[in-house]
């Protein structure tokens, strides 16, 4: 799409998007915590704003593989996968709260559209 | 009279680091595992190999950055772009670092030991490490946490690398089921963890502005979306705190 897109053309260009665009944005961040430690303000505006934007990324990623996944995702009808999610938030919610009920009933959801003829 | 792990001054250094490895068997530790099995099913979707996806996995470590990394890996988002977004879901690491440094830091710990174990800091780790640091006398504390740490992002590391290449048995079905796991874990979790009502509308505007934002800007839509969604969920938040505090 663009010329600083990822790409295996070239064998170790995956390696330095990966280093450039993951460990480095990434570490920078640890580092600076380590050295700043004790004059940062976590409650602070800044602070909330900056979690706000951060979870928000992530669900944007999380829709992006709801609604617009790739390769066998994407073999999973649309409807399918929304309801796996909200059935498994259902059950997230319904457990107490507990990471693996929701992911399992999420599956199960998965499973039986699997094995379900005439389904989608 | 409690019996308190730091009671016991005859542990010793190795006996620290075993017992930090032992921690990847705690529930928290469990659920992350669970959690690589799916990054490594994504990982095979993104189209990735199999060496990309472990040196991803040992080099950043922090599976919000991995999978929008992901993300713009299969959007075919550029470098620069890529990055701001994952520097934006890591500036996170900055504050968790912050709290845990106190716990973490003895009399004569080094500051090139901290930055080495910050690397290791996700959430998981995090959570582990701020539960059970006051238990550890405080000379053996980089031990404990290192060897914890250490090990849980090495173990993942191999896991993601073999279930990545296992699921090339599986039928395309397997691998997209497997793939699901990490949206319902990451939807889930941040519900869970949102402190306040900020955070749970960040959640539902972050997934709302996708749709047009993939209209919008095909390549950047992570970027548009992700910004666009905290910062109607910022105020959002606001104006209910304002609402509720004048009655």
């Amino acid at each position: 799409m663009s010329d600083w897109a990822y790409s295996d053309v070239v064998p170790w260009w995956p390696y330095v998007f990966i280093l450039l665009g993951g460990w480095l944005p990434t570490d920078v961040w640890r580092y600076i915590g380590v050295v700043s430690a004790s004059r940062i303000d976590e409650t602070g505006e800044a602070a909330t704003i900056a979690r706000t934007i951060a979870t928000s990324l992530v669900a944007a990623v999380i829709a992006q593989l709801v609604f617009y996944p790739s390769g066998a995702l994407a073999d999973i009808p649309t409807w399918v996968r929304v309801v796996a999610l909200c059935i498994g938030f259902a059950a997230y919610q319904l457990s107490r709260r507990k990471i693996l009920a929701g992911i399992f009933a999420a599956e199960i959801v998965i499973g039986i559209w699997a094995l379900a003829p005439g389904l989608g | 009279m409690t019996m308190h792990l730091s009671d016991r001054p005859e542990r010793s250094d190795l006996g620290w680091i075993l017992l930090g490895m032992k921690g990847i068997l705690s529930p928290p530790a469990l659920i992350l595992t669970t959690a690589f099995f799916g990054f490594a099913g994504l990982c095979r979707e993104a189209g990735i190999s199999w060496q990309e996806a472990a040196f991803m996995t040992a080099a950043v470590w922090a599976l919000p950055a991995k999978i929008i990394l992901l993300g713009a890996i299969t959007a075919g988002t550029s470098l620069p772009a890529a990055a701001f977004a994952v520097a934006l879901s890591s500036l996170r690491m900055m504050p968790m670092v912050v709290a845990l440094m106190p716990e973490l830091r003895g009399p004569k710990t080094r500051v090139p030991t901290l930055l080495f174990l910050s690397h290791f800091v996700a959430i998981t780790a995090w959570v582990f490490a701020m539960e059970r640091m006051e238990d550890v006398p405080r000379d053996k504390r980089t031990l404990y946490f290192g060897g914890f740490a250490v090990t849980l992002t090495a173990l993942n590391t191999v896991l993601v690398a073999i279930v990545f290449n296992l699921m090339g048995q599986l039928p395309a079905l397997a691998t997209g089921a497997l793939a699901f796991l990490t949206p319902v874990y990451f939807f889930n979790s941040l519900y869970g963890s949102a402190r306040d009502v900020t955070g749970r509308l960040a959640l539902f505007c972050g997934m709302a502005a996708l749709p047009p934002a993939h209209w919008l800007s095909p390549g950047y839509e992570l970027l548009v979306a992700g910004i666009g969604g905290g910062l109607v969920a910022y105020l959002g938040g606001r104006i209910l705190k304002v609402r509720r505090g004048g009655g």
